[in-house]
């Protein structure tokens, strides 16, 4: 019981600490699990990391925390994934919530309101840089159905304001057809 | 109910939102903006300044400073909530067969399929935040603000040739930024 309640502990604890001290996203914090949970730990196989790792990534949701939950669910079951999550969410909402209660008063000032501006413009580099090395990803597919599901959601979405969520739901409905006609050929 | 309504919008938000931190960013700007009211296009492109700089998840950011900003730390915490709710569940589920049946390729590739999509949304948002970095609204205008538009190439340049860390080239474009504006 002891062990137990001390188990628990540990993978709150830890998924605290991970959260809380990792910068840069989704794509960061899973080789940094790995080095807790399979290196530290040794809670969690190497190959199953890997699986779990691209679960966390083709879930919906945060990364971050589709990580957690799994990492918690296979470390103490429904309990440990909760814990989990209260761990990873915990310390964006500390953080964010101080930033907010002063983001008027910081706002308004001239200082701030400059490096703001001009950290937009970094802001909008980053993001591009990403969408980039994205469109580069897709494009090495080599393949003309994601290239064409690319551009003609970009054209619907950027000119026509089609609802995104629509989009979503379609394009996942091209993505089982093409999996599904994918297998039928295989066979 | 304004905290139904949270809960809702961020509940879609955590649902729709696949593939990482900026597959969220278009969705949190169509209900965070365009239906709901709750930001300024300003504000947004802070929320994402910020939401670099510090750690955690974009959307579990966006959640609890748009609920903040709406009705207090209830409301943090309500759209929080909303947005991890939906990865809880699947996610969840997802583990369970997967430790069940080590089988969720069916779900995987329809999810992957979905990628492309993902990519040309995250690109419609990026856009926005260009067109508030260069005009300071969330179109593109005529009325041009040159040093970001510099700033903001500059910045790229170093991120694709030099793959410079994130969070250095965005406060060293803040820097530059407040340099410019005490000395000009």
């Amino acid at each position: 019981m002891k062990e137990k309640a001390h188990r628990y502990l540990t993978l709150f604890l830890t998924t605290l600490e991970i959260s809380a001290f990792t910068f840069g996203g989704g794509y960061v914090i899973i080789p940094l699990m790995r080095k807790t949970f399979v290196g530290k730990l040794k809670w969690i196989e190497d190959s199953e990391m890997l699986d779990l790792a691209a679960i966390a990534q083709s879930s919906p949701g945060p990364i971050a925390v589709n990580a957690a939950i799994l990492i918690g669910y296979k470390s103490g079951g429904i309990p440990g994934a909760l814990l989990s999550i209260l761990g990873a969410v915990l310390p964006p909402l500390v953080i964010i919530s101080i930033i907010s209660a002063f983001y008027q008063a910081f706002r308004s000032n001239k200082y701030v309101s400059m490096c703001m501006t001009a950290m937009s413009a970094g802001v909008a580099a980053v993001v591009i840089d990403v969408v980039i090395s994205m469109v580069i990803d897709v494009l090495k597919m080599k393949r003309l159905l994601p290239l064409a599901m690319l551009v003609i959601t970009f054209i619907l979405v950027q000119f026509f304001s089609v609802n995104i969520i629509i989009m979503i739901f379609a394009a996942g409905a091209v993505g089982y057809i093409d999996y599904a006609l994918g297998r039928k050929k295989a066979k | 109910m304004i905290y139904l309504e949270l809960l809702w919008s961020f509940f879609q938000i955590g649902l729709f939102s696949i593939g990482g931190g900026y597959a969220a960013m278009p969705l949190i700007q169509h209900q965070a903006i365009d239906i709901h009211n709750w930001l300024t296009m300003q504000s947004f492109a802070d929320i994402m300044t910020i939401s670099q700089m510090t750690p955690g998840p974009i959307a579990i950011n966006c959640a609890t400073f748009v609920g903040i900003q709406v009705a207090g730390i209830p409301g943090a915490l309500v759209a929080t909530f909303g947005c991890v709710l939906p990865s809880s569940i699947i996610v969840t589920l997802l583990a369970f067969i997967y430790y069940r049946f080590k089988g969720i390729d069916a779900v995987q590739s329809v999810l992957k399929g979905l990628r492309p999509a993902v990519v040309a949304m995250i690109a419609t948002a990026g856009l926005s935040l260009m067109a508030m970095a260069f005009c300071g609204s969330d179109t593109f205008t005529s009325d041009v603000n040159i040093e970001n538009v510099i700033l903001f190439i500059v910045a790229l340049l170093v991120l694709r040739i030099w793959k410079l860390n994130p969070i250095l080239v965005m406060v060293c474009s803040g820097v530059i930024g407040l340099l410019a504006g005490v000395i000009l």
